[in-house]
């Protein structure tokens, strides 16, 4: 077509009526969208995601009981990489290294993995309402987890944890999978019952190590059921860091496939997609992800079905931009709630995954009516 | 070496081997004495017939005669049990995805789309198979004339999700056409469609095979067929009842016998080209 911009292309009012407003969560225009306006947008989006996440990620090392001015963060920072800087006292010195950005570069990984899973998952799925909390994974992968403090398992040193989540995990990716497919397709209802029934199984599984769990290892598992990265260490964030890292970089790989995998399955092999490698390549990468996240913060829901969602309103349905900007924005989102969880109720702290559920949720009901109304029902 | 080239080696792909020319007249695709159960019972049984360049073939005949069975195997979607399927002079089995998708486009029955792409987004979704091969720089002026082809240019900033049925149909065959094979594999391309575009949509088809390429339709109106179609092929009961140019393929005696109604076939007073017309007992 041409190569002029023509940006007042957009007269033909809503076509897309029956789109219901979004309140206050920067909902694009209806009228029709020129796909090189969803590539602007997609790449403002980039930069504004990216320039939030310095900012918030700084914020998050200053502010607490202790706090420390940005100046003093960039100068220790550049001071440990050999730039210049200085060094800060003592307590500032450790309050900064060792509590603080052990705890955001964590809220960055766990954020960025379920992000991201959320966005591949919905995409393999063909269905906006998947997510590794919804339909049971991080369940499945908690009860690696748990089992793993409670029966005291160390058989792969500081990886131990995320092994184990990774696989039960993937188990439980394998069974929704294959429990909520039939003829190609993944109906909601079923892939929500699937998630029901998943969730309730892994929750008794997880009882069942508590119930052999001392009191010590209860504390933990406890805690760590809330959601939570109140506990993060440098090993924890080494513990998780190869898994995160290795979803992360594979995820952007598949987005293209993933936009025809859109079309359905066939479709997508008539243009060219091994469906089934696709299918199984993307299995492993969700519960990689999934399991890292799950690991070290816990059960933290929603995260993966609200920032897919909301990005593709804004940027449109392609994986291209959907797949690295779920794992920024998910970033930012768990950044910011971490930030939260740990400053509203000052000096106590509020369970992170509480947080996210109570955000989350209203969420989840809103796009359940929306899809319903949608499809004229769930039968 | 290039990171994706490093990762496709890893995972064990072949590159794809590009298709040859052809002329017409070439046989594209072929099957041969098929046969196929579903649920046990037999779909097609020993169907033997060829796809042509330069050609529109239809594929006509009653309810689960077999025909879009017969294009999912034509098209690698199913595997065969007896017989074989040869595309591009190869049994179908020995292509992989990719190469199979430089080679025939398919345009399903019913078109779905899981997320809210945009009409313009789903055609381009056609040029996936040229990616990063040279034919990649026509993308612009194969998506175009693909829209205009169909005439949806003008829906192309729209969601798909936003159009009619026989909007999202004529979007649909778009995207077939976008991927420039030299096999078209249409399954029922008019259900959808009003008369207008009925029409249009086999003017595109005659189109691509004056072009050059092999365009297989299955269609329900036979008069479509007779019209458009240099050959017919008429399935009933999982075999080939009748094959050949529509004016002496498709008689009376063979269609009231495979539609099991009886039909007439009238010859248009200007063109010649046969009507077919169900028997109706007067009102």
């Amino acid at each position: 077509m041409s190569p002029s911009p023509a940006p007042a292309t957009a007269t033909t009012g809503s076509t897309s009526a029956g789109r219901p407003p979004v309140a206050g969560s920067g909902a694009p225009d209806p009228a029709p969208e020129r796909p090189r306006t969803r590539a602007a947008r997609a790449a403002a989006l980039t930069v504004g995601l990216l320039a939030a996440l310095v900012v918030t990620a700084m914020a998050a090392a200053s502010i607490g009981a202790y706090q420390i001015p940005f100046g003093d963060i960039l100068a220790s920072v550049a001071h440990r990489a050999g730039l210049g800087g200085y060094e800060l006292d003592r307590v500032a010195e450790s309050v900064l290294w060792n509590v603080r950005l052990p705890r955001v570069v964590l809220a960055l990984l766990v954020g960025a993995s379920l992000g991201c899973a959320g966005a591949l998952m919905q995409g393999v799925f063909g269905n906006p309402l998947a997510e590794p909390g919804v339909i049971g994974v991080s369940a499945g992968a908690a009860v690696g987890a748990v089992a793993a403090i409670a029966f005291g398992l160390t058989l792969f040193g500081n990886w131990t944890v995320t092994v184990c989540a990774f696989i039960t995990g993937l188990a439980t990716v394998l069974l929704v999978y294959a429990l909520s497919r039939s003829g190609g397709r993944t109906e909601v209802v079923t892939l929500i019952l699937t998630g029901v029934a998943v969730n309730a199984f892994a929750g008794a599984l997880i009882g069942l190590s508590i119930f052999f769990a001392d009191n010590a290892q209860l504390t933990e598992i406890t805690f760590w059921q809330l959601g939570s990265l109140s506990q993060a260490t440098w090993p924890k964030v080494l513990a998780v860091l190869p898994c995160a890292v290795l979803g992360l970089i594979a995820a952007p790989w598949y987005a293209r496939r993933l936009d025809l995998l859109a079309l359905g399955e066939k479709p997508a092999r008539h243009l060219g997609v091994d469906v089934e490698r696709l299918r199984i390549s993307l299995v492993l990468v969700v519960a990689l992800l999934t399991a890292a996240a799950v690991a070290v913060a816990g059960i933290i829901t929603f995260v993966g079905l609200l920032v897919p969602h909301l990005l593709r309103m804004v940027a449109g349905p392609g994986h291209r931009f959907l797949v690295p900007g779920s794992a920024l924005l998910g970033a930012l989102v768990l950044l910011a709630a971490d930030l939260a969880a740990r400053t509203l109720a000052a000096p106590a702290e509020l369970p992170l995954g509480v947080l996210t559920a109570l955000i989350g949720s209203p969420f989840f009901f809103w796009l359940l009516r929306r899809t319903r109304r949608r499809q004229g029902g769930w039968a | 070496m290039t990171i994706d080239q490093v990762i496709t080696r890893l995972l064990g792909n072949r590159a794809a081997r590009p298709p040859a020319p052809h002329r017409p007249g070439d046989v594209l695709a072929e099957a041969r004495d098929v046969t196929l159960q579903l649920g046990g019972r037999p779909v097609l049984d020993g169907v033997s017939l060829t796809v042509r360049a330069g050609e529109v073939l239809a594929l006509v005949g009653p309810n689960g005669a077999g025909k879009s069975t017969l294009l999912a195997a034509l098209a690698a979607d199913t595997a065969v049990e007896g017989g074989a399927i040869l595309i591009d002079g190869k049994p179908a089995e020995s292509w992989n995805a990719r190469e199979l998708s430089l080679r025939r486009a398919v345009l399903p029955q019913a078109a779905t789309l899981s997320f809210p792409f945009l009409v313009d987004e789903v055609v381009r979704m056609g040029r996936a198979p040229w990616a990063g091969t040279a034919a990649e720089d026509e993308d612009e002026a194969v998506v175009a004339a693909a829209l205009a082809a169909t005439e949806v240019t003008a829906f192309a900033p729209r969601p798909f999700s936003a159009l009619s049925g026989g909007e999202k149909a004529r979007v649909a065959l778009s995207r077939v056409l976008a991927q420039r094979t030299a096999v078209l594999l249409l399954d029922e391309p008019t259900a959808a469609l009003d008369l207008r575009h009925q029409e249009l949509v086999l003017t595109v088809c005659r189109e691509r095979a004056r072009a050059g390429d092999a365009v297989v339709v299955v269609v329900h109106d036979l008069g479509l067929a007779a019209a458009h179609a240099d050959r017919v092929a008429v399935l009933a009961g999982g075999r080939v009842a009748g094959e050949g140019p529509p004016d002496t393929t498709l008689t009376p005696e063979l269609l009231s016998k495979v539609y099991q109604h009886p039909v007439e076939v009238l010859a248009h007073p200007d063109t010649g080209v046969p009507i077919v017309l169900p028997q109706r007992p007067p009102r």
